[in-house]
């Protein structure tokens, strides 16, 4: 508080705004491949201190050579509107949705997780795995790979069910999204 | 590297379509002026064609190991200026004085490591004040890329945040296209600087030249047009207002001299008061009675009264950056909000607005006067009248009055009489400033009444700015009296700029307000420190006036008000950069105020300032 109020008085910037309600928005951002636009789109987030939950890029258009990167983010209303504009310049960004705003969207997430165990816990781990629809896609006698894609939720339900059961390594690819409906996400050209 | 000579097995498929037929094509139609007299370019020499292409005459650099090849260039041609700085900074700050005075894009040239680490604060003024620049920077050869090279830095990734866009051209082939799209990127939408990392193996290499005209830069088009709907709900609230205001700001100088004229027209036209930010100073004559001064932390008391009382606020080119809204809950309570901005990530970035239009201020002022005109729209006489009562009332209190002295100089007096002697020259005048409580008082006391003709670093705050944008603005105007209003500080952090102006002959002034102190700095220490003035006073600052002399320069001083004119006279006359000492109060304070975290309505004016009568609030 004595802090708060120093920086009030004495501050050439004056105090710091009440915070509004955080809320995670999925974007869609259309990309042209080429070198640090990665970078880019990163150093934006950090640069003025937006959140990133989840990253995942990769090239969808080889001819055109372009790449869709799909985040997550939180924050306010006002500050995802700001991280859709500061996204939207950037010269190399075609094309920036959010599909949290625009209508009903699906969003996947792939997981591999290595389980190590013996018996019963061996077998629960398996019993588990087919609640989930999670597929085993390596084994030894005292272990398993296991793949699951769903939600983040789905994801983060199975990984927890898993920690007891011998879970030793987690790899996530983190969200792929896609709006309902016939309408794409097209970069306007 | 071997040529390649617009093979086209390494190409992609888009780009052999798109680029062999005008290659091809280009040799056929009417070839455009060669800076080189020979068929293949090395990529120095391509650079050199572009810059000439992209309309550049004059471009600010200072050569290393890794531009060689372009210096070389450079040496065997005469269609492109260098001017030789003495510091990479500077060349940023020059480039930028030329494309503010000029409307162009300026061009600076440095080398690699330490030449582009230099050049960050320049590109990150720029950056901050949105003004068109494009700097080339060498590179170690692209096989030493990552060794940590001798001079190597990651100027791509250094630069990635204080640029509008960067690029690192690995093959010689992309060079000439991705010089044309960064001179693109510079100046379209809002202007920003960009960096060209050049390897040094690609300087050398011979490729193939491509003009503007052939070379796709499609994939960046900001919207400049605005939805005329928006428009026309702008007008529509702009002309029910009681109690309006136009706030403008560098977006107006950016988009060039025929937006001033537009707004001039349209304020003319409402008979609306006006308020123009610290960078928008000049878009609006301020000399006419409808602009009340600049607004925010120093703005006039007139100023930030009519922002916080105003019933509907029409910002155009503005940003509501900090040092003008004051605290943002108590900004401007109870008026509704237009915001004409061309980036879309400034319309409710800082203040909520009740309608944003994305556009450019010349599009967007032309189609609001058109609205205007078509519903015949007339301002509400009777409310306009009472609002310019209260704001007459509001300048009645005189807010840059001071108590001036027979025996020392107050700064505020020194700038009256270089404003009354400015405006008897018949020369086109341009000011530049550094950054602190000269600045302050150069933007409250000198009268901008064109648009291009004041730089300052406004976002950034850079002191040591003012010096070498002087030098970039007499480059461009060499017949004009180009002035730098400076601080005893500020003007030793670019003063080795003195020797590129002796070099070039350029007769910069230097109105240094000298007070020994980092006046700004001090002035808060003073209100909000306890009067601990800790490292703010210069206990050795050097004898100007010789300092002038020792780079072959001209060096004056004046110590009393009765030298003032005298010295003013002679710097007008002289034909050298010169310095001018005018030792000045050093207790003098720079007012009105909002000091931190208040509004506009809690200003606190000079002590000297008439006294303020409570009720006319």
């Amino acid at each position: 508080m004595v802090r708060q109020s120093l920086q009030d008085k004495k501050s050439v910037y004056g105090a710091a705004p009440v915070q509004d309600p955080v809320s995670s928005h999925t974007l869609a951002v259309i990309v042209d491949n080429e070198p640090g636009v990665l970078a880019r789109v990163i150093g934006l987030f950090s640069g003025r201190g937006y959140n990133i939950e989840s990253l995942t890029v990769a090239e969808t258009d080889h001819t055109s050579r372009q790449s869709r990167i799909t985040l997550v983010c939180s924050g306010t209303v006002h500050v995802i509107e700001q991280i859709h504009h500061q996204l939207g310049r950037l010269v190399p960004v075609h094309k920036v949705s959010n599909l949290t705003l625009e209508g009903t969207h699906i969003e996947r997430e792939l997981a591999l997780l290595k389980v190590v165990g013996k018996k019963d816990k061996r077998i629960e781990a398996l019993r588990v795995a087919d609640i989930f629809r999670a597929r085993v896609v390596d084994s030894t006698l005292e272990s398993f790979v296991f793949e699951i894609t769903g939600t983040t939720e789905k994801v983060d339900a199975f990984v927890a069910l898993m920690r007891p059961l011998g879970l030793i390594e987690i790899s996530r690819t983190g969200v792929a999204a896609m709006s309902r409906g016939k309408e794409g996400v097209h970069n306007g050209e | 590297m071997a040529t390649k000579n617009m093979s086209t097995k390494a190409q992609p498929k888009m780009q052999l379509v798109k680029t062999t037929p005008q290659v091809k094509a280009k040799t056929a139609k009417s070839k455009p002026v060669m800076v080189f007299d020979k068929k293949t370019l090395t990529g120095a020499e391509i650079v050199i064609q572009a810059l000439v292409d992209n309309g550049v005459d004059t471009i600010f650099g200072y050569p290393g190991g890794a531009v060689l090849p372009i210096y070389d260039a450079i040496f065997q041609q005469k269609k492109v200026r260098h001017v030789l700085v003495r510091h990479e900074q500077a060349a940023l700050h020059a480039a930028e004085g030329y494309a503010r005075s000029t409307g162009k894009v300026g061009c600076a040239l440095v080398t690699s490591g330490p030449g582009a680490t230099n050049a960050v604060t320049g590109l990150t003024d720029a950056l901050l004040d949105s003004i068109p620049v494009v700097c080339f920077s060498g590179q170690v050869p692209t096989f030493l890329i990552g060794t940590d090279a001798f001079q190597e830095a990651d100027t791509t990734g250094i630069t990635r945040q204080c640029t509008k866009q960067n690029y690192l051209v690995k093959d010689v082939k992309d060079l000439a296209k991705t010089v044309h799209e960064a001179f693109h990127v510079a100046k379209s939408g809002r202007p920003g600087p960009v960096v060209i990392d050049l390897p040094k193996d690609v300087q050398f290499a011979p490729g193939p030249y491509q003009s503007p005209e052939d070379t796709d830069i499609s994939r960046y088009q900001p919207r400049t047009m605005p939805d005329l709907s928006k428009i026309e709900a702008a007008v529509e609230l702009i002309a029910g207002a009681k109690k309006p205001i136009f706030y403008t700001g560098g977006g107006v100088i950016n988009a060039g001299p025929e937006a001033a004229k537009l707004l001039a027209e349209f304020v003319q036209m409402t008979g609306y008061p006006l308020t123009s930010t610290l960078m928008g100073l000049g878009a609006y004559p301020m000399s006419d009675t409808q602009h009340l001064g600049m607004l925010g932390m120093h703005g006039t008391f007139e100023a930030n009264w009519a922002m916080h009382d105003c019933d509907v606020m029409v910002n155009i080119g503005a940003r509501f950056d900090d040092r003008v809204t004051g605290r943002l809950d108590a900004f401007s309570p109870n008026s509704k909000k237009i915001h004409i901005d061309i980036d879309p990530s400034s319309i409710n970035k800082n203040v909520r607005v009740d309608l944003g239009i994305v556009a450019d201020s010349t599009e967007a002022l032309r189609a609001m006067i058109a609205v205007w005109k078509k519903r015949k729209y007339k301002a509400n006489a009777p409310a306009l009248k009472q609002w310019w009562a209260q704001i007459e009332k509001w300048r009645s209190v005189k807010c840059l009055s001071y108590k001036n002295s027979q025996t020392i100089i107050k700064p505020q007096y020194a700038l009256e009489r270089l404003q009354s002697a400015l405006s008897k020259d018949k020369r086109e005048v341009f000011i530049s400033t550094e950054v602190g409580q000269h600045q302050m008082w150069a933007a409250q006391f000198l009268k901008f009444d064109q648009p291009n003709h004041w730089m300052t670093s406004g976002g950034l705050g850079t002191m040591g700015y003012g010096l070498p944008a002087a030098i970039g603005v007499q480059m461009a105007h060499p017949d004009a009296l180009v002035v730098d209003v400076a601080g005893d500080a500020s003007i030793l952090m670019n003063i080795q700029e003195l020797s590129t102006a002796v070099q070039y002959r350029l007769p910069v002034k230097v109105f240094i307000l000298n007070n020994q102190w980092m006046g700004m700095v001090k002035q808060w220490q003073e209100l909000l420190h306890g009067e601990r003035y800790s490292n703010s006073y210069t206990e050795s600052l050097p004898d100007f006036v010789k300092l002038a002399e020792a780079y072959g320069g001209v060096g004056l001083r004046a110590q009393t008000p009765d030298d003032l004119d005298r010295v003013i006279k002679e710097m007008m006359k002289t034909d050298r950069v010169t310095l001018v000492d005018i030792c000045v109060d050093q207790k003098e304070n720079c007012f009105p105020m909002i000091p931190s975290g208040k509004a506009h309505n809690e200003m606190i004016l000079s002590p000297d300032a008439e006294k303020f009568d409570k009720t006319l609030v």
